[in-house]
């Protein structure tokens, strides 16, 4: 008696459909993404319309068209700001993920040196950056763009650190014992199997870090009220502030808040695109 | 006929920190090639028996002895969920015992290929997990565990979580693989029934403390199939083996 063969359904299972342009439109235009673009726009009149019902003064509240003229009429200063700041946020992103995922893989090596060490990091976590900030820059005077990377470096790095941790430590009991029973490594165990199931817990803790990275710039940057040329958005609302220019004010706002967002769904995609194959929170279900 | 046997299990105890005794004296002998079954109440060791022999976790005295003669020592472990990495495709469960021995790439993939055919999972390789029913992802485990072509088969419960019509199934299979293989198989689960179909001997144990109580030989012909299920003989057996099961409970409420 043989072994009786599965029978694969090789339709539904061996031919994986590229992503068209047509369906790419499709999910652009999907309701997921034109539900919060609606909502958006709907709040953004009502707040036109209030301002202009209630004749409030642009100094105390601009209404979002004002805001929109000061953009485009500011453009030529705000968009050099808007690139330092982003230059600042992906710099302390990007230390925070490389040593936040070296520092994960340590702690997990050793349960002395994760009990050791890990309240430093979480003392990283409670540090003020409102406090510290001036510190620094006065300790890093001719350097103050990386004294700026480094406050906000303080504040993104933690989550990674935290969740990377978590993910490397919540491995399948089962393959760990089969690991064990082929004598691999422990080189072969992080590679092949504790690094991919950290994966998931990774990207959450970079879709938290993203966000933190960008503000942590931007406070950074604010409490230590630095000027000159390389100066990023926070430079551009304090001045604002000072000369009463409001709407210049908002708009600087709204640029880190477009940021923001950016940043956000950029990483979300990452996510999904990374894990669609195998984890529930980005797998595509019929129901 | 009795060969030397290719493991030895002498005086095997196993105390665990809080008191629990898992194992107490255990002697036991497996021949090559033979395909022996565990079975027990939940507690009563096998599974331990099962993690000693693949030298998970440590006994508290006695010894594990590996045959001189039989030099055929290669192992591999199935466990009671298919355990695969969600992340990897079939494919790349399926070699990762080789990779982990560093065998070179083209000998992985066409060892795994093999593996994933005699499973019949053929056309499945670049298939995730979770795109696999519950049986169809115990033939991957086993694929896995016949990668690397072991000699000695652990298996514990695997077909436990699945349902009758598939478990009936992969007996079968087994039972072919086992045959194809020259394996040495040992086969732990609860289902007195699977044990009689599956094996040429039975070792019955008890729990508290965890011990062998008996060894029943099956003399059955291979290969078996529907009407060896449904045969006198092996109603005769499994009557044997309940019939041993019981007693060790009795004893139990006896003495308790």
């Amino acid at each position: 008696m043989d072994i009786q063969q599965v029978t694969p359904l090789k339709r539904r299972i061996q031919s994986r459909p590229r992503v068209s342009s047509a369906q790419l439109l499709r999910r652009i235009t999907s309701i997921e993404v034109i539900a919060p673009v609606i909502v958006g726009i709907v709040l953004l009149l009502t707040w036109e319309i209030l301002v202009r019902i209630t004749n409030t003064p642009p100094y105390l509240l601009p209404g979002p068209l004002l805001i929109g003229q000061t953009l485009i009429k500011d453009w030529g200063e705000l968009l050099p700001s808007l690139l330092i700041t982003l230059k600042i946020t992906i710099a302390a992103f990007t230390a925070a993920i490389v040593l936040g995922v070296l520092v994960a893989i340590l702690f997990v090596q050793s349960k002395w040196i994760e009990r050791s060490f890990f309240p430093y990091a979480v003392l990283l976590q409670t540090t003020p950056i409102v406090a510290v900030a001036p510190l620094i820059i006065l300790w890093l005077k001719n350097n103050t763009f990386a004294a700026l990377v480094i406050c906000a470096w303080i504040v993104a790095f933690f989550p990674i650190v935290s969740n990377t941790v978590m993910g490397l430590n919540s491995t399948d009991h089962n393959l760990l014992n089969l690991f064990q029973i082929y004598r691999a490594s422990r080189w072969q165990t992080l590679f092949y199997m504790r690094l991919p199931n950290a994966m998931p817990y990774f990207l959450s803790g970079l879709r938290i870090s993203g966000g933190l990275s960008l503000i942590g710039a931007v406070v950074a940057e604010f409490v230590a009220g630095t000027g000159g040329t390389e100066s990023g958005l926070a430079y551009q609302i304090l001045m604002a502030g000072y000369n009463l220019q409001i709407p210049r004010m908002f708009a600087s706002l709204f640029l880190i808040a477009l940021s923001g967002i950016a940043i956000f769904v950029l990483l979300t995609v990452l996510s999904n695109a990374l894990l669609k194959n195998w984890h529930e929170s980005a797998v595509r279900r019929e129901n | 006929m009795t060969l030397d046997p290719v493991i030895t299990l002498q005086q095997v105890n196993k105390i665990y920190s809080n008191g629990t005794i898992a194992l107490q004296n255990l002697n036991l002998d497996i021949q090559p090639y033979s395909f022996v079954s565990l079975v027990g109440p939940s507690g009563c060791g096998k599974s331990t028996v099962l993690r000693l022999i693949a030298g998970l976790g440590r006994m508290s005295s006695g010894n594990i002895a590996w045959s001189s003669t039989h030099t055929a020592h290669k192992l591999a472990y199935v466990f009671q969920e298919a355990a695969l990495m969600p992340w990897a495709t079939v494919l790349d469960n399926v070699r990762l015992p080789l990779k982990l021995q560093k065998a070179s790439r083209s000998e992985q993939l066409s060892a795994a290929s093999d593996a994933i055919a005699r499973v019949g999972l053929q056309g499945f390789e670049r298939c995730y997990p979770r795109e696999l029913s519950g049986g169809m992802k115990m033939r991957v485990s086993i694929a896995r565990a016949l990668a690397t072509k072991p000699d000695i088969l652990l298996m514990d419960e695997p077909f436990g979580a699945l349902d009758e019509i598939t478990r009936s199934r992969l007996n079968d299979d087994l039972l072919n693989l086992w045959n194809q293989m020259n394996l040495t198989v040992i086969f732990v689960t609860h289902n007195v029934y699977e044990a009689v179909y599956l094996s040429d001997r039975v070792v019955v144990m008890a729990s508290r403390p965890g011990r062998v109580t008996a060894e029943i030989d099956i003399d059955a012909p291979y290969p078996r199939d529907e009407d060896y299920r449904t045969s006198a003989l092996f109603n005769q057996y499994c009557r044997d083996v309940s019939h041993r099961l019981a007693e060790a409970s009795l004893e139990l409420s006896i003495v308790s």
